[in-house]
């Protein structure tokens, strides 16, 4: 059926012209077809023979379909297909790798407080999707309740602690050793500063900053504390970078404090809130989680009282600080007995770059510096 | 006498034809003004039998002269007429360009409110009916930039005869464009009775979870083909006919994007600078943070639309495969 | 006193058409002088044109006539019912302009009087003008006719050729009024036609077309009436030709010293028409010259109230920028 006219979208054979079996000349007119536009008389397109009639006389069929089939006097012309050119080269856009997160992902993670870097991406070059996120973000997938008998399987950060772990404990030969810590004047000097420092500064509070000062301090008289072993020798670090430990609820971020050595107590406090706070929202960049020196872990806040932590690749130190709990102590030469704040300080070392006297006289200047905290004075 | 489809099921020309022959019986002020009108019942046939009825003063065939067509009805229309002009293919509306953006459009504003317009200018645009250079162009992005003007291309029967009424009926200037390739191609269900759509509202005309396709015209319907397929393949595509380029829905297109994050705009008009590139601005501004995957814009070449030749038309109409193609790599994106 | 031709006129409509020649010059005057004193931006003078326009606005029947015209016919404007206030409102731009303060001052649209809104694009009012007539006859309104003016170069617009066979095809109700004063901005008519007078066009068109003395204001009344009574009976187009002065430049920013000499100007102004006509009012005893004085005067203080009072009034707000973009609430976009 020929398309007669622009928008003509069918046609009608009002009246075959030949029968079957005839006889046919190129542009002889073969049949009459009425659309709602024109009706005319169609001439043939080739020279031939006949063979049948597809369609009846008063019938209506659409543009392009077969109504008759001749058999071409000579070679039957090809049959053009019309290719559909193939499509422009649009990019629907390349995207490097991961790293790059679009708007509503980087949104639906924050809302959702997602650590992206825990998300295997399903889209395109393994981009985190939206749904990705939204996935993790299902109760049921973020905390899978252990099913007795059944395997859980392993997150993408779980996968990278365990290989850390393993390194770390496979190449470093740790040795450990505690100290008790008399904070109770830490403990209301802190109580007495709080308030101010939450107003002038935003931020609440907490003993992490004290420690972590401490430790600072400490570390500049005992600067092999500070260290790293390697097969040429021991590098000890030009900066102190401290690392602390954040715990998640699938993984376990360390983002770094760095140059703690030039920073004021104010200055640190600021600093570990914010960086706490970034890796709590899963904002860290990569930046941020690398180049520790020495690692810190307030274990106590999970409620322990001694620990066992794991050094570190790269440092030869890590220093956790226990739960503050109030004991009977005895205290001075007439062994009086008094209700102190106590709170153990434990550390775990590389006993290649450091030996049982260093550590112990650094982790007690660390004790030192926490004791002789008084309720007035400098920081 | 004109008489009405038998059936309910008609395709666009009729619904326009139905239409224009509700609004010359039931309202007096209603005229048409155009090329061939007349005695020829236009080139589509669309106001066949209306000159016997309704009359040369009311059916009026004008000379060859579109300024004079579109500057004509704006006399009539502020002296109280509801004049409907026709330019006759959209790709000769140029000559009365001054009389739509610079006289029509304006007459509400300048006048504060004195004289109105309340003008129909209906064409039939579009390609992929071998009309060449000169009978194939899509006019919208010339024209949805001006204020005071109001532009509806919608492409389904039961469309066409509800903005067609309420454009008729409305204060103001509006364009009314039909695409051609649709006039006997699309069929569909035409409700009986008076109805009405308002202007600037969109029509989802398929709903969908995994991305967002925003078109119109004739492309509304190879992209519902289009979606229809990847159903099968299990994405699922909402397709949202906007009928209405100025006032544009916003409101429909934000909820979709909310919902899928993913949007492919799909006109036959040319890329640069066609209604493509204003959603795409509205989106980035207002909905940034729903995104999942940059915009994407499926559209016409930039070229003058569009060869004669079969292999060029199809060069620049863009096949339902192209569009299924573009679905998938962004529901995959 | 020697007899004249009156057409017809009382003593009383001879002295109205004096006063409207004086307060089109009057407002005119104030306009250029508010430009040059630095209070408003923007001025286009119509001086020349007066004879002509007071005619026509005579001739012109209110309540039933309608007027498509253009920006330097501030003189059909008063005549047909704009008042002082709302010429020297539209100068200023105030917030109670007829048209608030949005349009070039003198582009009026009053539909209570049958002003009809223009734009400044040369000639496109001209179809408006046909569309109008043709709602007019459409609906069998007898006795109602459009005028539609504009100047020498509006005759070279493609769309003045539109309209004016539009309208001859369909026997319309509209009198085609060109307002020739020989230039078009700067552009001479030996540049903008190839032929002496707009008037021959009117063949081409198959309408009657009739070349008149602009300058005179009786004249020029009979010659619209007469055009106006044409198509208000149905018997169709006319287009008539005032061939008028214009001796000011275009408008406040047009200097026309670049384009002719004092000396022409000068020579134009021999034969001015205010003065002209005032000369003849004494000549014939219809107004003596303290009469005319006295007449100057009281326009004068008219005009200078109405100044300051305009002067005094605010500005549109800047929210009203917004609105009768569309009918209703106009939004940004979306």
């Amino acid at each position: 059926m020929p398309q007669l006219g622009e928008t003509v979208t069918e046609g009608t054979i009002s009246q075959w012209l030949k029968r079957a079996g005839d006889a046919i000349e190129k542009y002889e007119p073969f049949v009459e077809i009425a659309t709602d536009k024109v009706s005319a008389e169609i001439p043939a397109p080739v020279s031939g023979r006949i063979r049948e009639l597809l369609v009846k006389e008063g019938e209506t069929v659409p543009t392009g379909a077969p109504i008759a089939i001749i058999d071409a006097a000579d070679a039957v012309e090809a049959v053009e297909q019309a290719e559909p050119s193939p499509p422009p080269g649009e990019a629907s856009g390349e995207h490097g790798g991961e790293r790059r997160v679009s708007p509503a992902v980087r949104r639906l993670a924050r809302e959702h407080g997602i650590d992206l870097a825990t998300l295997r991406g399903s889209g395109t070059g393994g981009r985190i999707t939206a749904k990705d996120v939204l996935a993790a973000a299902r109760p049921a997938a973020a905390h899978p309740a252990p099913v007795a008998g059944e395997t859980i399987p392993l997150s993408r950060a779980r996968r990278i602690i365990a290989e850390r772990m393993v390194e770390a404990k496979r190449t470093i030969p740790h040795a450990w050793t505690m100290v008790e810590v008399d904070v109770t004047n830490l403990v209301r000097r802190r109580a007495a500063m709080r308030e101010a420092f939450e107003r002038d500064h935003g931020i609440r509070l907490t003993l992490l900053p004290f420690f972590i000062y401490a430790v600072v301090e400490a570390l500049r008289e005992y600067p092999l504390v500070n260290a790293r072993y390697t097969d040429e020798g021991i590098y000890v670090h030009k900066e102190v970078n401290v690392g602390i430990a954040v715990a998640l609820q699938d993984n376990l971020l360390v983002p770094v404090l760095r140059h703690a050595e030039r920073r004021s107590f104010v200055d640190l406090a600021i600093a570990a809130d914010r960086l706490i706070e970034r890796a709590r929202t899963s904002r860290l960049t990569a930046d941020e989680l690398a180049g520790g020196t020495i690692t810190v872990n307030n274990t106590g806040a999970i409620g322990s009282f001694a620990s066992a932590p794991i050094v570190h690749g790269g440092q030869a130190a890590i220093i956790t600080m226990e739960a503050v709990v109030k004991r009977p102590v005895v205290l001075g030469e007439d062994d009086a007995i008094a209700v102190r704040s106590m709170m153990n300080v434990c550390t775990s070392f590389d006993h290649r770059v450091l030996d049982g006297a260093t550590i112990c006289s650094f982790i007690n200047e660390v004790k030192r510096r926490l004791e002789a905290i008084g309720p007035t004075g400098a920081l | 006498m004109v008489v009405s489809a038998p059936s309910s099921v008609v395709n666009n020309v009729e619904a326009v034809r139905l239409t224009l022959y509700e609004a010359l019986k039931s309202d007096p002020n209603v005229v048409l003004l155009g090329e061939d009108i007349g005695a020829r019942g236009n080139v589509f046939l669309i106001t066949k039998g209306f000159l016997e009825e309704f009359g040369p003063q009311r059916i009026i065939d004008t000379p060859l002269a579109e300024a004079a067509i579109v500057g004509v009805a704006v006399g009539m229309a502020m002296e109280g007429l509801r004049p409907i002009a026709e330019i006759q293919f959209a790709d000769f509306i140029y000559p009365a360009f001054n009389q739509i953006v610079g006289e029509a459009a304006k007459t509400r504003y300048r006048s504060n409110g004195d004289y109105t317009c309340p003008l129909v200018i209906r064409t039939p645009y579009g390609g992929g009916i071998r009309g060449a250079l000169s009978h194939s162009v899509s006019v919208e992005a010339l024209f949805y930039h001006v204020p005071g003007l109001k532009i509806v291309a919608p492409s389904t029967p039961a469309d066409i005869k509800g903005l067609l009424t309420t454009a008729i009926e409305d204060p103001d200037p509006v364009l009314f464009l039909e695409h051609k390739k649709t006039y006997r191609l699309i069929k569909g269900e035409l409700p009986a009775g008076r109805y009405t759509i308002p202007l600037g509202k969109a029509d989802v005309k398929k709903q969908g979870d995994d991305l967002s396709v925003i078109s119109y015209g004739f492309y509304v319907h190879q992209a519902l083909d289009a979606a229809r397929e990847l159903e099968r393949e299990g994405i699922s595509v909402e397709v949202i006919d906007l009928r209405s380029i100025r006032p544009m829905d916003k409101t429909t297109i934000l909820e979709s994007v909310k919902k899928t994050r993913k949007v492919l705009i799909l006109h036959e008009d040319n890329k640069f600078g066609g209604i493509g590139a204003e959603i795409s601005a509205m989106l980035v501004e207002e909905a940034f943070f729903e995104l999942d995957a940059p915009i994407r814009r499926l559209c016409g070449p930039d070229v003058p639309p569009m060869g004669y030749a079969r292999t060029l038309e199809n060069e620049y109409m863009i096949s339902t495969e192209r569009m299924a193609q573009a679905m998938r790599e962004l529901a995959r994106f | 006193m020697s007899a004249f031709e009156r057409y017809g006129l009382s003593d009383d409509q001879l002295i109205w058409l004096l006063r409207n020649m004086l307060l089109q010059r009057t407002i005119d005057n104030r306009g250029f002088q508010l430009n040059r004193q630095g209070k408003i931006p923007f001025a286009a003078g119509s001086e020349g044109h007066e004879a002509l326009q007071a005619g026509a606005a005579l001739a012109f029947q209110r309540g039933k006539d309608i007027l498509a015209g253009y920006y330097r016919d501030l003189g059909l404007f008063i005549g047909i019912g704009v008042t002082p206030e709302e010429a020297l409102r539209s100068q200023f731009a105030c917030a109670s302009d007829l048209n608030g303060g949005r349009q070039f001052p003198h582009h009026f649209s009053k539909k209570s009087i049958g002003l009809v809104s223009m734009s400044s694009v040369i000639a496109a009012h001209c179809t408006h003008a046909v569309g109008i007539a043709y709602a007019l006859k459409y609906r069998g309104e007898e006795g109602r006719a459009v005028l539609c003016s504009f100047g020498d170069g509006a005759t070279s617009q493609g769309e003045w050729h539109e309209a004016l066979n539009f309208a001859s095809v369909h026997h319309l109700p509209i009198v085609f009024l060109c307002e020739n004063n020989g230039l078009a901005i700067s552009v001479p008519l030996r540049k903008q036609m190839a032929i002496d007078n707009v008037s021959e066009r009117a063949a081409a068109y198959g309408i009657p077309g009739t070349t008149f003395d602009g300058l005179d204001p009786l004249v020029s009344y009979d010659t619209v009436k007469r055009a106006l009574d044409r198509a208000r009976r149905g018997d169709g187009p006319s287009l008539i030709e005032g061939k008028v002065h214009r001796y000011l430049g275009h408008t406040t920013d047009d200097d026309d010293r670049t384009y002719r000499t004092r000396e022409e100007v000068a020579e134009l102004r021999k034969r001015d028409p205010v003065p002209t006509y005032e000369a003849f009012l004494v000549k014939h005893g219809i107004l003596g010259q303290a009469q005319i004085e006295a007449l100057r005067k009281e326009i004068l203080r008219e005009i200078d109230e109405a100044t300051d009072r305009a002067e005094a009034e605010p500005l549109p707000a800047p929210s009203e920028l917004y609105t009768n973009v569309w009918e209703g609430e106009a939004r940004p976009w979306w």
